[in-house]
């Protein structure tokens, strides 16, 4: 297992700061949700947390060593990252995109063995893509594209994977069935995992450890329940909004106000019942 | 989807969750209208895949032949052998056809075939690495480069032999650097917007296509300002021709080949993971920017020597890539190597032993011809690729 640890981490491109004397864990073995506001940098600390982007201060390590004095295809055999907009190539097959997850297992005299074979076999499986293996990606849609993609990172077999927004133009269904995908992931294989994640009910619903980020700066961390409440929302959303118990799973429960719709009798008695 | 509330800390679900029905009705309609087990399928692909490149192979082997056997001048296959076997064991050589054969007909076949596989090549490493199938070295200026770096050796220094080669050489990695530091420069300043590869790469096309029409403008400000003998010399470098073919240049290209062809092989593993975007490539552990510039050499280099061995043969490094694909049904590099070969091979026949016949005994540059095949390939290119957008 393998622990990944932010220290004092600045990023900035060219000369704007985006994330400042930032000092993080991700647990081990579970899975972080990192919330906050558009622009508060937390896809930049993800590509931080991943090799994409060279801190201009503090270190990130990934047990205890910096990752970026790691040779890149070691880091990659342990530390995965799925990016926002990932491309396939015209024409690519399911099976053939999901292999090209093997790469960092590959060496330039080591080419395609049983043991990638297995990989991506078991990438499929759980992914519930292997009846697509056949099928250009091209003519996937968006749910079934999102776990094809989602199969190539877990052919990597990392200890720890970076998701990067991967609910992204999923409708509801989808965005719960790829959340549902990640936590038999780490519930099964114990895969540490981070996902940056726009929407803050699945976020509190799916999250072992919620980090939210204004501005940069980490504001709270922690469980859902302690860190998600309406004072945070106000806080690092500016969104007036009640935060009730999720009847399904007892989690947080993100109500916005806004400025219209709202009916104060309706308001004044939710907030009863969560007193 | 389960409705029942399930508590906090049981959301296990198991392997064999429930799953959207559509999507799996969807699913099990594209397996029962292919009708084939799909692994089998797979591998059956693969092999279709091999198989075409293996007609592209064979083509280019035929066409070879063709150039060497039949046109103007006409050697049977016996006499073919005859001649090789006297030029290299010695022995009895046939007066004319040994001369013909082997300082025109076959040094000409061969190097058609080497530049066609390097500009190929370079075409399709250029397109793949910035996924536009304008990016080929002959639209980006790289055989601009060349092409002036060689007219103004002719016409200002009076360089003729390989002076005019190695001046194309350096003109073309000249531009090639020019342009990859302005799309760098331009990548550094986008800041946020550095992860994109493909912004990066429209800022190298259109440095490209800009400084290819200032280099245009100097070559032709270059050609009125010499005498016409001179300017005769200089316009082989501007349309690409296998009439000077010889063994020297058949011999330093083979050389640059023998270099060039296995680093192209060593590249093109990190360069299939590069096609799945910086991010996802970054991601699996590959060195981006370094592999780039290590793609972008490789390319440039292969477009430079193919141009300083005979010119820059206009759009056979832009149309090999886009036939390949839609020949073999994906991007594939021996594939774009092979239909490169085939192109320039078939184009040189026609200008050499058909075109004299349509226009009175001219033989045309072969340049002129590949440029004539570019241009309506370019909107057969374009009107294609919309109606799959459409």
């Amino acid at each position: 297992m393998a622990v990944l640890k932010a220290k004092d981490l600045t990023l900035q491109y060219d000369q704007r700061r985006v994330v400042e004397g930032l000092t993080a864990e991700i647990p081990e073995g579970r899975v972080t949700m990192i919330v906050g506001a558009n622009a508060c940098g937390k896809s930049t600390l993800l590509r931080g947390l991943s090799r994409l982007l060279k801190p201009a201060g503090g270190t990130v390590t990934l047990d205890g060593k910096d990752i970026h004095s790691v040779p890149a295809r070691e880091l990659a055999r342990t530390l995965g990252l799925l990016p926002q907009h990932p491309t396939a190539p015209d024409g690519i097959t399911v099976r053939d995109l999901v292999g090209r997850g093997r790469y960092p297992h590959q060496g330039l005299f080591r080419s395609w063995s049983e043991k990638d074979d297995a990989a991506v076999q078991r990438a499929l499986e759980i992914t519930e893509t292997l009846d697509l293996a056949g099928r250009n990606v091209d003519e996937l849609s968006g749910g079934q594209r999102q776990r094809v993609w989602i199969a190539m990172a877990l052919a990597q077999e990392t200890d720890v994977l970076l998701l990067d927004e991967p609910t992204t133009y999923l409708d509801l269904a989808h965005q719960v069935e790829v959340l549902d995908l990640v936590t038999d992931l780490n519930r099964q294989r114990g895969t540490t995992v981070a996902i940056v994640l726009h929407d803050l009910n699945l976020a509190a619903r799916y999250a072992d450890h919620v980090i939210a980020l204004k501005g940069g700066r980490i504001v709270a961390e922690g469980g859902a329940a302690d860190v998600i409440t309406e004072e945070l929302v106000l806080d690092v959303f500016g969104l007036e909004s009640r935060v009730l118990p999720d009847p399904v799973s007892g989690t947080p429960l993100i109500i916005p106000i806004g400025r219209h719709h709202a009916a104060p009798k309706a308001a004044t008695t939710t907030l009863e019942l969560v007193s | 989807m389960s409705t029942n509330p399930a508590p906090t800390g049981q959301r296990e679900r198991t392997l064999e969750a429930p799953h959207p029905q559509r999507e799996r009705a969807d699913n099990a309609l594209k397996t029962a209208k292919t009708g084939h087990y799909l692994p089998a399928r797979a591998s059956f692909l693969r092999r279709t895949l091999l198989n075409r490149t293996a007609i592209l192979g064979a083509a280019v082997v035929i066409l070879f032949a063709a150039g060497i056997l039949l046109g103007s001048y006409t050697v049977t296959i016996p006499d073919f052998f005859r001649i090789l076997t006297a030029h290299f064991a010695g022995g009895e050589k046939i007066p004319g056809a040994s001369f013909i054969v082997m300082e025109s007909k076959l040094p000409r076949a061969v190097i058609g075939t080497m530049i066609g596989l390097a500009f190929g090549l370079s075409g399709g490493l250029f397109q793949t690495m910035l996924r536009n199938p304008l990016a080929s070295p002959d639209v980006i200026g790289i055989s601009y480069g060349a092409s002036a770096a060689a007219v103004t050796a002719i016409v200002v220094f009076g360089a003729s032999g390989a002076a005019v080669s190695g001046a194309a050489l350096g003109g073309a990695l000249g531009v090639a650097a020019v342009v990859y530091g302005i799309s760098r420069s331009g990548t550094l300043r986008a800041g946020a917007g550095a992860g994109t590869g493909s912004a990066a790469g429209n800022r190298l096309i259109l440095a490209g296509v800009g400084i290819a029409s200032a280099l245009g403008a100097l070559v032709n400000f270059l050609l009125t300002r010499t005498d016409i003998r001179t300017a005769a010399d200089a316009l082989v470098w501007l349309n690409g021709s296998l009439n000077a073919a010889s063994w020297d240049r058949a011999g330093v290209l083979a050389a640059a080949l023998l270099i060039l062809v296995p680093a192209v092989a060593v590249l093109a593993g990190p360069l299939r993971i590069i096609e799945l975007g910086d991010d996802t490539a970054a991601g699996l552990g590959i060195r981006v920017h370094r592999t780039r510039l290590g793609v972008v050499l490789t390319a440039v280099a292969l477009a430079a020597v193919a141009t300083a061995a005979a010119g820059p043969v206009a759009f056979v490094a832009f149309l090999a890539g886009p036939i390949a694909r839609r020949f073999a049904g994906k991007a594939s590099l021996p594939a774009s190597a092979l239909v490169g070969a085939l192109i320039v091979l078939a184009a040189d026949y026609f200008a050499a032993n058909i075109a004299p016949l349509l226009l009175d005994g001219t033989v045309l540059p072969v340049g002129v011809v590949t440029g004539a095949l570019g241009a309506p390939f370019l909107l057969w290119l374009l009107v294609t690729a919309n109606r799959k957008d459409a």
